[in-house]
């Protein structure tokens, strides 16, 4: 049972990291449309900010948590200037090209950054120190959820919840929803659909680079590969819940990290991706929209 | 000058077909101006370029706010032309389907209101105090336009006469001083065709706008109407008083043939 519940949470973990990385996919996509690919790489600088401010902090002798709070608003920060940059300087001038252009864009400002932190920083794997510190309430239920892992779910329920709350009922919640259901439209009732779209790049990249600072942290390194993956994967789960739809990105996540998870543990670490892969090829036989997705733009 | 909207030679292009060739057309304020004209006679594209859709290739277009400012908007976005006082509905009616009536027309206030995303974080009671006008405003326009039964719908939820209601409601909640209306009765029958007559009648009454509408129903136009503007193939060929305009020998035979 402990083994299960072992399997279970560190999928849940896992999970929560992807949900908070595939919602930036699938805001973006819900308002224009467009698969940003440079969005693993925002989860990738996010956590290198993270990285450097935490040692320097170290170095200056401060505690954990406060090391963990300061430096995860400085990623947040940074991430945010980089996601509005990058659909400044690469998407926008292609807004009204063929679908392909900014989609080309993308893959190239995703390899550009990649290896911009490769020459900059290192190619190697950087060890990231272990900044949630480890609760000695937490301390009974060691064989199954450890304290980051607390952490993590935590920090991803609070997200969520503050940015369900921004798109209900907020001014400009309600702008972004009415860009992603028809942007000329939006333009004609007044709304700055220039400003939207900046906005739901900076939410995005915040939330990838939580999802960065976290995840670094549970693991213990980086390197500047890590957005590849990491947002291959979230893509993934993006497309799994329908991409678009928020819930959907949400659900996608974790159905995600959960499948990994008890393919890993039940089955070989060695299977992880192809039971990942298999499941989302399943549900795009049946469900092709996804499982939250609308057959026509359900957004945002 | 007085005429809230001001238009001279605009002209536009698609490839090789002059869409709109010259054409001028004013509005003062509070008159009701019809746009007639057989299908394709470019009514729409005049629409799409007066709200900043389509830049025109030549002409301009001076809008006079109500503080008395001149104002040009060629070149200018949809949404500062719509700040300036322009607002429209489309004859094919294109509302957020998957927002309520309500949060439908408080969109619409959005460019009269100020709060940015900072003023959120940190100014929360000012944010809330102007977004309990946005939703009192939004209100007051949707009882006039006999739409409170259905505030919390969906839009897309509502039936066909309630959506053109609604469209009209959110234009009117941008404060606009010149209301254009895309074929507002298309696809009504008689009844609810008169109370579109009356209804857009009561708007400039109680909003002070002046109505610039697009309309085949020749009933509708011809009772509501202060002037009309009859184009064909992209050219003005007749402006009036209803009277006038039904004599006019050119109406005639753009409409009827020789």
């Amino acid at each position: 049972m402990n083994y299960f519940l072992d399997l279970f949470f560190s999928g849940l973990t896992r999970g929560s990291i992807y949900a908070l990385i595939a919602l930036g996919y699938t805001m973006v996509y819900g308002i224009i449309g467009l698969i940003n690919f440079a969005h693993g790489e925002i989860y990738m600088i996010g956590a290198f900010t993270a990285l450097i401010i935490a040692s320097l902090l170290t170095v200056l002798g401060m505690n954990g948590m406060a090391i963990l709070v300061i430096s995860g608003l400085a990623a947040m920060v940074y991430a945010a200037a980089y996601g509005y940059t990058i659909e400044k300087i690469a998407y926008k001038p292609l807004r009204n090209s063929p679908r392909l252009a900014p989609l080309i864009s993308a893959i190239g400002m995703s390899i550009f950054l990649q290896n911009y932190v490769m020459l900059a920083q290192t190619s190697d794997f950087l060890p990231f120190p272990d900044l949630i510190p480890n609760f000695a309430f937490m301390e009974p239920y060691s064989d199954f959820i450890g304290s980051s892992d607390l952490v993590i779910l935590l920090t991803t329920a609070v997200a969520m919840l503050l940015l369900t709350i921004m798109i209900k009922y907020t001014r400009m919640g309600r702008a972004m929803r009415a860009t992603a259901q028809d942007m000329q439209m939006a333009m004609l009732v007044g709304i700055d659909v220039n400003r939207v779209i900046s906005f739901t790049f900076i939410i995005g990249s915040v939330l990838a680079a939580i999802g960065g600072l976290l995840i670094a942290s549970h693991v213990g390194q980086i390197n500047f590969y890590i957005g590849f993956i990491a947002g291959i994967k979230a893509f993934t789960a993006a497309v799994l819940g329908g991409i678009g739809s928020i819930p959907g990105a949400v659900l996608g996540g974790f159905i995600l990290g959960l499948t990994e998870s008890f393919a890993t543990g039940y089955v070989s670490s060695d299977y992880e991706d192809v039971f990942a892969f298999g499941l989302l090829v399943l549900i795009l036989i049946f469900r092709p929209s996804g499982i939250l997705g609308r057959s026509e733009n359900q957004k945002v | 000058m007085t005429a809230i909207l001001k238009v001279t030679g605009l002209s536009m292009n698609f490839g090789g077909l002059r869409a709109l060739d010259d054409v001028d057309l004013r509005v003062e304020p509070r008159e009701i101006v019809a746009l007639i004209g057989p299908n394709g006679a470019g009514k729409t594209t005049f629409f799409n370029c007066l709200t900043g859709i389509y830049p025109p290739v030549s002409g301009t277009i001076f809008m006079r706010a109500s503080s008395g400012k001149q104002s040009r908007l060629n070149g200018l976005p949809p949404n500062k032309i719509t700040a300036k006082g322009m607002a429209r509905t489309f004859q094919n009616i294109r509302l957020f389907p998957e927002m309520t009536v309500l949060e439908n027309v408080m969109i619409g206030c959005h460019c009269r209101t100020s709060a940015g995303i900072l003023g959120a974080v940190f100014r929360p009671r000012a944010v809330r105090a102007e977004e309990q006008r946005i939703v009192d405003s939004s209100y007051k326009i949707l009882t006039r336009l006999g739409l409170t039964d259905v505030v919390n719908d969906l839009a897309r939820n509502l039936p066909y006469g309630a959506q053109r209601r609604l469209e009209i409601a959110r234009a009117l909640a941008t404060e606009p001083a010149l209301l254009l209306l895309d074929e507002p009765a298309a696809g009504m029958n008689p009844r609810e065709t008169a109370e579109l007559n009356q209804l857009i009648g009561k708007i400039r009454d109680i909003y002070e706008v002046a109505i610039l509408l697009i309309e085949h129903d020749m009933k509708l136009v011809m009772s509501l109407s202060d002037r009309i503007y009859v184009m064909e193939y992209g050219r003005r060929i007749a402006v009036g008083t209803p009277v006038e305009v039904k004599k006019n020998p050119a109406v005639i035979k753009a409409y009827l043939g020789e």
